[in-house]
């Protein structure tokens, strides 16, 4: 099988980037996807406020899949669905795998990589205590309630503050489960504010900030929990110990991109983003291999991964149609407070304004936003606030990139 | 008068907006950056109200996503969860009506098409 663009993933940046890939002039292509309908994530993320800025109304995650769904059914975009890629070699030759099909091989002179992230696991967190069962990830517990039907308890401590955290404690009070307690080992959230606001606040659900999981009790089925207070190296203090009964503890604890192909393409990995190294066409350092959404860097809004998703289906196209193999990059480095920035290339003769993502690495009130090149300012502004779990974007005007020699790092500056 | 400070739930901002009232007249809006807000601000003071997102059984034995079309009061949220949990449907398309007048003419819609 020969394909001009194989797309891996059929979650929103797999569907956003076919069908923006499609329209620049990309109709040999396919799309893969390792479950049994496309959408990915999006499907159990049922709760609404996704498509504000694309569509200007609050839709589920599943309508909003629905919609991307839709216009790859109206141009014929081929699908593999249940069906899983098992490697991926620097030539783009894809192995895959499917139970009609069984292992065969397909060659792409693009790939774009769309896997998505997946949810630490708690063996990583290294709590004390016995391992009973009654311990999920939110988002394998928001697969049960939401995909499957089953409530995976009724007395729930959560662990983790992020958005997923936050959306599961709502979720699993509405369906009759009693949520003692959301903690969180930093002295802030890395959910929305809103989330803290409609999926704690409107249900008296405490947040404990700065407090982790000590031990977990329970021998064959979780029977508590002790939290503890933290101090500012994120260090439990005796003395400061809280005890919940409950049946069930959900980790909420991140998101890492699931790179296991992009390694074994040789496609170079970012420390900072757990995602490839790209350039502002989202190409990584193997040629033809291109990636966007949360195998690049972990989002917060689908609205960004639609976007991003888009800019890379077009760049395929130019990148199919017009070869340019002699580049002239420039390093994009983080600077103070900033814990990374997408992309980390960007080619001085670009076309087009690059839009630049970055995450601070503190709360910061009224900052300012630096981009610096040498010892010239390209680009200066204010902030009201900025957050960590709030990603940032800015606008490299291609007139600012003119010119610059040497490489452009980005700081928040107090 | 009364003043109270809202954190906005209508996009992903989350603007704290410092509501000054009287009773139910709000008389000051102060810190919201657009009308949504605005809007949103006021009605936690007169009467809080939330979309409903949940998931009802289909007659195949799988869950379908369903919201109520408009918000319904905060203050019925567990009581017509209650309702909502009885349901056992066809699979419908979105936007589809899967049980009438929850409350107040609100409608419990589909928000999946499970065949598409």
């Amino acid at each position: 099988m020969n394909y001009d663009l194989v797309i891996i993933g059929g979650g929103p940046a797999g569907l956003a980037a076919a069908v923006s890939a499609f329209d620049a002039g990309v109709k040999n292509l396919l799309i893969i996807e390792r479950e049994k309908r496309l959408g990915g994530i999006l499907n159990q993320c049922i709760h609404n406020g996704f498509g504000l800025t694309r569509f200007k109304e609050s839709l589920t995650g599943p309508e909003y899949a629905y919609r991307f769904i839709k216009q790859v059914k109206q141009r014929n975009i081929p699908v593999f669905t249940d069906t899983t890629v098992l490697s991926l070699t620097p030539e783009k030759q894809i192995t895959a795998i499917n139970s009609q099909n069984g292992v065969f091989t397909i060659n792409a002179k693009a790939v774009i990589l769309a896997m998505g992230a997946r949810e630490r696991a708690k063996g990583a967190l290294n709590i004390p205590g016995s391992r009973p069962a009654g311990i999920y990830s939110a988002g394998t517990a928001q697969k049960y309630v939401n995909v499957m039907g089953y409530m995976p308890g009724k007395e729930i401590v959560i662990l983790g503050s992020g958005d997923i955290g936050l959306i599961m404690a709502r979720r699993m009070t509405l369906e009759g489960a009693k949520v003692k307690a959301v903690c969180e080992i930093m002295p802030y959230s890395s959910g929305l504010k809103r989330n803290i606001e409609q999926c704690l606040n409107d249900f008296n659900i405490p947040l404990y900030l700065s407090h982790t999981i000590t031990k977990i009790e329970g021998k064959d089925r979780v029977t508590g929990v002790e939290i503890s207070k933290v101090d500012e190296n994120r260090l439990p203090i005796a003395g400061t110990e809280i005890h919940f009964d409950c049946d069930t503890i959900l980790f909420s604890v991140g998101l890492i991109p699931e790179n296991e192909l992009t390694k074994g393409a040789g496609v170079l990995l970012a420390p900072d983003t757990k995602g490839a190294v790209v350039n502002e066409n989202r190409q990584t350092s193997v040629q033809g291999i291109f990636a966007c959404g949360n195998v690049l860097h972990v989002h917060d809004l689908v609205d960004f991964v639609s976007e991003e998703a888009e800019l890379t289906g077009r760049a395929v196209y130019e990148y199919l149609t017009n070869d340019k193999t002699v580049r002239d990059n420039i390093n994009v480095q983080k600077g103070a407070n900033v814990s990374y920035v997408i992309p980390q290339m960007i080619d001085k003769n670009t076309k087009n304004n690059v839009k630049l993502f970055f995450r601070v690495k503190k709360e910061m009130k009224n900052p300012t936003v630096k981009i610096v090149s040498g010892g010239k300012v390209v680009y200066e502004r204010k902030k009201k606030s900025v957050a960590p779990g709030e990603m940032e974007n800015v606008i490299l005007k291609v007139d600012n990139l003119k010119g610059l020699e040497q490489e452009i790092v980005v700081r928040v500056e107090d | 008068m009364e003043k109270r400070t809202i954190t906005c739930i209508e996009c992903p901002i989350g603007c704290s907006i410092t509501v000054s009232f009287d009773g139910a007249n709000v008389t000051n809006l102060e810190g919201n950056t657009c009308q949504r807000g605005a809007l949103y601000a006021k009605n936690e003071i007169i009467c809080p109200r939330r979309v409903i997102t949940t998931t009802v059984k289909t007659t195949d034995g799988r869950m379908m996503a369903v919201k109520t079309d408009r918000p319904i009061k905060k203050s019925q949220t567990f009581e017509i969860m209650q309702k909502i949990r009885t349901i056992i449907t066809e699979p419908k398309n979105i936007g589809e009506v899967v049980l009438e007048n929850v409350s107040e003419d609100i409608n419990l819609v589909s928000a999946q098409d499970l065949d598409f």
